[in-house]
């Protein structure tokens, strides 16, 4: 699966690396929904992390389209509290 | 799907597959898709180029909230030499307002700095996607029969339609930052134009609105510290009287008790 990080890159990681990827998530998810900011950075930080070094960078010249787009890193506990809700940004 | 990566991968995919219904011939869609990406690029230039200019603006504030520090230092030194403690203190009192300010822009300057890279990162990016897409276009046209072609152009499109979406998302986080640190650089530009950091010593000793402002704006006790500090080395009036020429050195200026 492909996966970008919006303003870095674009990610190929293996496909049985989507369940963890999924666990990663609703963890963001939970801590959002939970109201849990002091918790916000360290769990989104962890599945960008995840990404990040698990996943092979796709070259600049090879065209595809991602499964998922990540937000910025800089996203802020604000922001997510509109991104990361319900499913959350992977879908299942 | 919910959440800002569904929704921004689903809007390429239908824009893309929106321009290939369109498209009779898969060579001119092609050909369509290029020119539009390299129309998008001179706008991420122009995005840029817009950071770069709100940058050059808070760094010629800089430079004026600067140079207004240094002559409201002097002002109150010579304000304080020829006993007018009120004068000195107001002066200080602004020049306050201006350091604290200019704290501020420092840190604006250096995030729009930090934002005028990440866009020029995702300049080059995009760049090379486009060039990429160039490439496998030609390679598309003479290759694939129109069909197959049809699968391979969509393919390209999202690749580079994404991209361009990421560049779009970065442009509008950087435009966000700059409209505003925009409207805290024009209040700034009110307090100069108000004459808040000019000439001192065009000041009546009435209070008008700024003075009543600056005195809620500027903390009290680094001003009280500054000009007690800047007593000693100016040696006020009761000291060594550096301002003899009004002919009554021998009675000092009596600490003006005006504490508000």
């Amino acid at each position: 699966m492909i996966a970008r990080i919006s303003g870095e890159e674009q990610y190929e990681l293996p496909d049985e690396d989507a369940s963890r990827l999924n666990e990663l998530e609703s963890a963001v998810v939970a801590v959002v929904e939970g109201g849990r900011e002091a918790e916000f950075d360290s769990s989104y930080g962890a599945l960008l992390d995840f990404v990040r070094s698990n996943g092979r960078v796709v070259p600049d010249d090879e065209l595809q389209g991602s499964d998922v787009i990540l937000p910025p890193a800089d996203l802020t506990f604000q922001e997510a509290g509109r991104e990361f809700t319900g499913e959350g940004l992977i879908p299942d | 799907m919910a959440g800002l990566g569904g929704r921004m991968s689903t809007v390429v995919k239908a824009k893309v597959s929106k321009l290939l219904d369109r498209a009779e011939d898969p060579a001119e869609t092609l050909d369509y898709s290029y020119q539009k990406q390299v129309e998008q690029l001179q706008n991420v230039k122009k995005g840029i180029a817009d950071v770069v200019t709100a940058k050059k603006r808070l760094q010629m504030q800089e430079t004026s909230l600067q140079q207004s520090v240094v002559k409201l230092d002097t002002q109150a030194r010579q304000a304080l030499s020829s006993g007018q403690e009120d004068l000195a203190r107001t002066a200080l009192e602004r020049k306050n307002v201006a350091q604290t300010e200019l704290q501020g822009l420092d840190t604006q300057v250096a995030e729009l700095e930090e934002q005028q890279q990440k866009l020029t990162d995702s300049e080059q990016k995009l760049r090379a996607k486009i060039e990429a897409f160039r490439t496998k276009k030609e390679v598309i046209k003479a290759q694939y029969s129109a069909a197959e072609a049809q699968v391979r152009i969509s393919e390209a499109a999202t690749g580079v339609g994404e991209q361009m979406a990421d560049v779009g998302l970065a442009m509008q986080r950087a435009v966000d930052k700059t409209e505003n640190m925009k409207a805290r650089a024009d209040a700034v530009s009110e307090l100069e134009a108000a004459g808040t950091f000019n000439d001192i010593t065009a000041l009546g000793s009435g209070e008008d609105d700024i003075d009543r402002q600056l005195k809620q704006l500027s903390s009290k006790s680094a001003v009280d510290d500054e000009l007690e500090k800047m007593k000693g080395e100016v040696g006020a009036p009761a000291g060594a009287g550096q301002l003899p020429a009004q002919g009554e050195s021998s009675e000092p200026a009596p600490p003006a008790g005006g504490q508000s």
